[in-house]
């Protein structure tokens, strides 16, 4: 797998493509992401990248809405734009030969969207009713509230805003964020599948070539806020939602960090699934993950359970996070979290979507593209001593811990 | 792509499609068992089994399973539905001999009482996970009220009472009469070696003992065109799940099925879309096409502001009128087919999206269907035949469940 080649080119107004073609595959993927998410969204106004991403595909260029649609549908394109707190991203599935036809459209979406005032009404109306429907999912609900409140402002939002942010905006504010945000520097166009780069790249080149940079200032980052707090709802379940600080994956722990959370509640074998739901049968979803923003992390906990069974998974949670931090990991242990992670880096080889998702986040978080020999260089170099001496370290005194459901919860 | 097959002495059927371009092979028990094949007592008995095969065997404990699977990177799940129960596991080429040998352990389960009773919380707290998702409620709710006393109408989770009250026992009976290996499918995707896998197969399997299953009722469906409300006063959102007929898996009409509910309601660019999401009237309605073994449905799945609920029922009334009157162009068919065939081409460059399809269909047809026949039936869609879908199942009577603050709506014809 070492002979893979990765294209990594920057045009002269900042956009950087990172391709790398997959001869096995017939299909092709794409991931385009334009640092205008969330996080620039003014206060008063969030929620209004959600609304931009909307729009894009509802008439663009010399075509409208229906065209859009119409021509990706007989192009076989399974496409998604929406707005994360960091970007607005376009992507799309397809087979190979459609690649060049689905990129002239996205252009347009990209550069020409018509944000005409007749579509306002609907996406608001959409964007509304997508926060009604995360108020009826527990779950994403209380993960949304810890993010929230873990991250701070503006890292920590919900990329679909809030009721009133987004009553508040208005045609105007989108189409000025349009010209502000939607520009060429940092921004990622990955391509992974079946492609002929030279074409990928003469096309870019002439699509996007003249697009003008401004380029826009990413905010900066709180401190990770400790905090625990109760929403009341009255559901069957308690959700159960922890977060503390990480390392981010530029930080020479960065594996560990991994393999400690992968070890905690990453694969079914992983301790908290062991002894919450296997020896106890306290509950039917657990796991331990890792999320990272630009220049901070957080590994994230997460248990659903039953209302009067929600205090023992508590605890009993809380007591592995001590465990594995004051006795840390076996070999056996590292040598099973290494074996997930490099089947699943090898898998991602059989997937154009995943990989495209892989190189974009990469060159986002690291300004280049680890090679899979790379990662599976540094998980084999991990000793059971290292990975230990950075779950010592784990920093659990500032954690967050947020729970929703009837009752709140003691913490001991 | 190449197709092996052959049969056990004691009735099991193993399958192979080699992919040699494939990074990792993918395997999979497929038992045709499911909640329709319950009776009342057992209901939710299947999809409980499905846990307990997890739980250990004679010489493994389940952390041994968990264990076992990871300590080669492999992915393991399983599944149950109202008519199959699914064990598979994905894994490097070298690892699945490793693998296997767990996946194929747990085929045969202890099925210990202790753990029959703590697994038994486990299914309980799934049970409430899914009672606070609503869409989860109205799905439920309307299978039961469209399918009626027909057994898809049973439920896979069973309730809270049904699974306490159930015996180690009765699990173990129906164990014996369901997993026996003339009813299971052994299918194998991905890169692999043809005569190493059925030496494998056979090495695991040959003790197993066959048996008397049950026979399957099949009786036919006609759709109750049922209604059912379930108040939920906190709910920010009304979800409405609505169910019609459509062509079982065994009708030649499927692909044409398909296709139908693909231009009819899929999330983007269907006549669903344009006439309810694309206005910003409702943030989801999709239509997708369901195929039994004998039976099928049209499931459509609407969530919006519980204001604007009555007239999304009308709006969907005049979609599903509109369609019985017009039917299908050509253009229409031409760009659902596109679709389908795209994201299924792309589904089948992973050994794990081969899996489904490969051990799905063998179980219901006893012969390979591979993705050349599949893209050739959608390929022959005519206009007609969406014709005659629609003259057969014209999406009338539809049933209709609602879980929300509204408990007032009514599906208007």
């Amino acid at each position: 797998m070492s002979d893979k080649t990765i294209h990594i080119e920057r045009l002269a107004n900042g956009l950087t493509i990172v391709a790398e073609p997959m001869t096995a595959l017939r299909s092709v993927a794409m991931t385009l992401l334009i640092p205008a998410g969330a996080i620039y969204d003014p206060v008063g106004l969030q929620g209004r990248s959600s609304m931009m991403a909307e729009w894009l595909p509802r008439g663009a260029g010399k075509r409208d809405a229906s065209e859009i649609l119409v021509e990706l549908d007989a192009l076989g394109v399974s496409h998604q734009q929406s707005a994360s707190t960091s970007h607005v991203s376009i992507s799309a599935a397809m087979l190979g030969s459609s690649l060049g036809p689905a990129l002239e459209i996205m252009a347009d979406m990209v550069l020409c969207p018509h944000l005409g005032k007749e579509s306002f009404e609907p996406i608001q109306a959409l964007a509304l009713q997508s926060l009604q429907s995360l108020e009826d999912d527990p779950a994403s609900l209380a993960m949304t509230h810890l993010r929230c409140r873990y991250f701070g402002d503006p890292w920590g939002r919900h990329a679909g805003g809030t009721p009133e942010g987004l009553q508040a905006i208005r045609t105007e504010d989108i189409r000025q964020a349009h010209a502000d945000l939607i520009q060429p520097e940092g921004a990622i166009l990955a391509v992974a599948g079946s492609m002929n780069f030279d074409q990928l790249k003469d096309q870019v080149v002439r699509l996007f070539g003249n697009w003008k940079a401004k380029p826009v200032t990413m905010p900066d980052s709180s401190p990770p806020i400790k905090l625990v707090e109760h929403l009341t709802k009255e559901t069957n379940q308690c959700q159960i939602t922890m977060a503390f600080p990480s390392v981010d994956i530029k930080h020479p722990e960065y594996y560990q960090a991994r393999a400690t959370l992968a070890i905690l509640g990453g694969y079914s074998s992983a301790r908290l699934f062991t002894e919450v739901r296997e020896k106890r049968g306290l509950c039917y979803t657990v796991y331990a993950g890792y999320e990272a923003m630009y220049r901070q992390a957080a590994a994230v906990v997460y248990a659903g359970t039953g209302a009067d069974r929600a205090q023992e998974t508590l605890d009993v949670t809380l007591a592995e996070l001590a465990r594995i931090k004051r006795d840390g990991v076996t070999q056996d242990e590292l040598d099973m979290m290494r074996a997930g992670l490099v089947s699943g880096l090898v898998m991602q080889q059989e997937s154009s979507l995943s990989r495209s998702a892989s190189l974009a986040s990469d060159f986002y978080h690291l300004g280049r593209v680890r090679l899979i020999d790379e990662i599976r260089g540094a998980l084999a170099s991990l000793s059971a001593e290292d990975v230990s001496k950075h779950a010592a370290g784990l920093d659990l005194e500032n954690r967050a811990i947020l729970t929703l459901g009837p009752q709140p919860l003691k913490i001991t | 792509m190449k197709f092996h097959e052959a049969r056990l002495a004691n009735g099991l059927t193993v399958v192979a499609e080699i992919n040699d371009q494939a990074h990792s092979i993918s395997a999979g028990y497929f038992v045709r068992t499911g909640a329709r094949d319950e009776t009342p007592e057992e209901s939710g008995l299947s999809h409980f089994l499905e846990h307990m095969l997890f739980k250990g065997t004679d010489r493994r404990d389940a952390l041994s399973v968990n264990r076992d699977f990871d300590r080669v990177g492999a992915r393991h799940n399983a599944q149950t539905s109202e008519e199959d129960t699914i064990y598979h596991v994905t894994a490097l080429p070298e690892y699945m001999p490793a693998a296997f040998d767990v996946l194929s352990d747990i085929m045969r389960p202890v099925l210990r009482e202790e753990d029959f009773d703590t697994e038994k919380l486990v299914i309980v707290e799934e049970i409430k996970m899914y009672d606070d998702n609503p869409m989860m409620v109205a799905y439920e709710s309307a299978k039961e009220a469209h399918f009626g006393r027909h057994p898809l109408g049973q439920s896979v989770l069973g309730t809270v009472d049904s699974i306490m009250s159930m015996r180690v026992e009765q699990m173990r009976d129906y164990f014996r009469r369901q997993y026996a290996p003339n009813n299971l499918v052994l299918a194998f995707t991905g890169n692999g070696d043809w005569p190493q896998l059925f030496d494998m197969a056979s090495k695991h399997c040959e003790s197993w003992e066959p048996a008397e299953t049950a026979k399957r009722l099949t009786p036919e469906s006609t759709g109750q065109g049922g209604y059912r409300t379930i108040e939920r006063a906190d709910d920010q959102q009304q979800t409405m799940v609505l169910v019609g007929s459509a062509p079982s898996l065994e009708d030649p009409l499927r692909h044409a099925a398909a296709l139908l509910a693909t231009a009819l309601g899929d999330s983007s660019g269907s006549r669903l879309y344009w006439d309810i999401v694309h206005p910003g009237h409702a943030e989801m309605c999709d239509l997708s096409y369901q195929e039994y073994n004998q039976a099928g449905a049209y499931f459509l799945f609407m969530g919006c502001d519980p204001d604007n609920a009555e007239a999304n029922l009308d709006r969907v009334a005049h979609v599903m009128k509109r369609i019985r009157e017009t039917g299908l162009n050509q253009a229409e068919i031409d760009r659902a087919r596109n679709k389908t065939l795209s994201r299924a081409m792309i589904r089948a460059e992973r050994p794990m999206g081969r899996l489904m399809p490969l051990g799905g269909y063998y179980t219901y047809f006893q012969r390979y269907v591979s993705m050349d026949e599949e893209i050739t039936a959608y390929e022959s869609v005519t206009v007609s035949d969406v014709r005659q879908v629609l003259d057969r199942y014209p999406l009338r009577p539809l049933t209709l469940s609602t879980v929300g603050p509204r408990t007032d709506l009514k599906m208007v014809e």
